[in-house]
């Protein structure tokens, strides 16, 4: 107890130190970077009336990363129906795996900014365009862990099934899923972390109303304090995002 | 007529023979151990006699059926229990229980589950997941397991290998006791690196020379009546004499002249 009332407090001393920097940069080195008091003053207004909609592109932070996060929600989603089967059936055949594995080594590590052009001229929207860029640059860890977790499954498991002769889906439901749901769930963890880290890039090519979109525009107006909220936004929900689901991990393995 | 039948199998793992030309047959009923040092190819044989895994050459039937994959009839359990840790005790013995009797209700699942947990005095403990369990009381889950699918013959891979040597003596009294209760006759193959074990449990025992290439020894009959203690063994000429023969066959691979065994018996 005391330990964990030391590290939140130290974690704070960390925090005021970075802002302390933060402050002399901007006094000292680049005059145009807003201090931590300027960009709280000019933030104020969509702090302190989050839910308050004034335009489509004026919307208080609460809205904003409401519609952020329900965008990472849908495309997460999309990332998880695509890559967990996908993981089974790359972990559980060889054939599969040396069929589409170099495959997946080349799609993975293309940027989101390079995919949504190709969304855009996919489904010429930029709604669709940014859930399947989304959706494609989350899913790799999932379908990664997924594949690992499925391979890490003892033969002996694999000797029960076959002892007691369950059927293909009974295999499925009561030893290929639990023996792999925990790899599963870390590649959700990263999938989310990819997701949110997607979005900002989504929002800011399709200038939709979100946080990522709210900071393109707020740069083009010149309110550079509000690019600050909106990074600062984006790195609290990706904490606690991350938080969450290491939460429901941790929820799980113990199960 | 034999029930499970081996003609001449031979197994090898790349250029290292591991079993080679392993005949043996078991009646009905009969409840034979193969008793061998550790890498010796025993789990290899069991696992070929029991259709986990394929032999390069030779044959197996059971019941006059070749075998090819693990059958309806056949249980077994292993040597590290292989329970699934997500499941509680009643569910992985009632996992075993759905597939061998498909035209049962839930309720009779779940029935035929608590009555053989009970049987190996687990009743108790049946809500409890494996992790919660000690090392014996796995063993009796997984043996619950076993019996419950109310199997014609059993292959039991060093069941009690991992136990120490107090709770081993328990539960091969209840692997006995079982067995003499199931009301049917149960087939029985058992590995096992201990001969006292195989003289306790056995009505025919063969030692498995070293690999490469090991090979079978002929059949010690265990003539003794049972329930067999483990005082017996130490006292009983018969029982003394077998494990002197078996240790014989196990450290020079040669089976001792009898008039030597007469003499220390």
């Amino acid at each position: 107890m005391k330990k964990s009332i030391v590290s939140i407090l130290l974690s704070f001393v960390g925090i005021f130190l970075v802002l302390g920097l933060w402050a002399a940069i901007s006094a000292n080195v680049a005059p145009d970077l807003p201090s931590p008091l300027r960009t709280w003053e000019e933030s104020r207004l969509y702090i302190m009336e989050p839910w308050q909609k004034r335009g489509e592109m004026d919307q208080g932070i609460g809205l904003m990363t409401a519609y952020s996060l329900l965008r990472v929600a849908k495309g997460f989603a999309l990332a998880l129906l695509i890559g967990t089967p996908l993981g089974f059936l790359l972990g559980s055949s060889p054939l599969f795996f040396r069929m589409f594995d170099p495959t997946i080594q080349i799609l993975r590590p293309i940027s989101p900014l390079a995919w949504l052009p190709l969304g855009l001229i996919l489904f010429r929207q930029s709604e669709p365009a940014a859930l399947f860029t989304i959706a494609l640059c989350s899913m790799w860890p999932t379908v990664v862990n997924t594949m690992q977790g499925v391979r890490a499954i003892p033969q002996d498991y694999h000797n029960v099934a076959k002892v007691l002769r369950l059927s293909p889906w009974r295999k499925f439901t009561k030893i290929m899923l639990p023996a792999t749901l925990p790899y599963m769930f870390s590649g959700y963890r990263l999938s989310l972390g990819i997701a949110w880290l997607v979005i900002v890039a989504a929002e800011m090519l399709t200038g939709t109303p979100g946080v990522g979109g709210f900071l393109w525009q707020e740069y083009n107006s010149l309110i550079y304090s509000h690019i600050l909220l909106c990074i600062l936004t984006i790195g609290i929900v990706g904490f606690i995002l991350n938080r969450l689901m290491g939460f429901a991990e941790t929820r799980l393995r113990a199960a | 007529m034999s029930y499970l039948n081996l003609t001449n199998i031979a197994k090898s793992f790349g250029p290292r023979s591991i079993l080679h030309n392993i005949s043996l047959s078991l009646a009905e009923g009969e409840f034979v151990s193969i008793v061998g040092a550790s890498a010796s190819g025993k789990t290899t044989l069991v696992k070929i006699a029991s259709g986990l895994a394929t032999a390069d050459s030779g044959s197996v039937t059971i019941a006059g059926r070749a075998v090819n994959g693990f059958i309806e009839e056949a249980g077994m359990v292993f040597q590290n229990y292989s329970l699934l840790p997500w499941l509680s005790a009643l569910e992985n013995v009632r996992l075993a229980v759905e597939p061998a009797f498909p035209q049962w209700t839930p309720k009779q699942h779940t029935d035929q589950a608590m009555k053989y947990l009970d049987m190996v005095g687990l009743g108790k403990a049946a809500l409890k997941t494996p992790a919660q369990l000690s090392g014996g009381m796995r063993q009796r889950v997984s043996i619950a397991r076993a019996f419950a699918a109310e199997p014609r013959i059993l292959f039991l891979d060093e069941p009690f290998g991992a136990l120490d040597a107090l709770t081993r003596a328990t539960l091969q009294q209840e692997l006995a006791q079982l067995c003499r209760a199931a009301g049917r006759p149960v087939t029985a193959l058992m590995i096992t690196n201990s001969v006292e074990e195989a003289i306790l449990l056995s009505d025919r025992i063969h030692a498995l020379g070293r690999g490469p290439g090991a090979t079978l020894s002929p059949g010690f009959t265990v003539d003794l009546a049972r329930p067999r203690s483990a005082g017996l063994l130490m006292h009983d000429a018969k029982a003394v004499s077998l494990r002197h023969r078996l240790a014989e066959f196990l450290t020079t691979g040669a089976v001792a002249a009898p008039a030597l065994v007469k003499e220390v018996a």
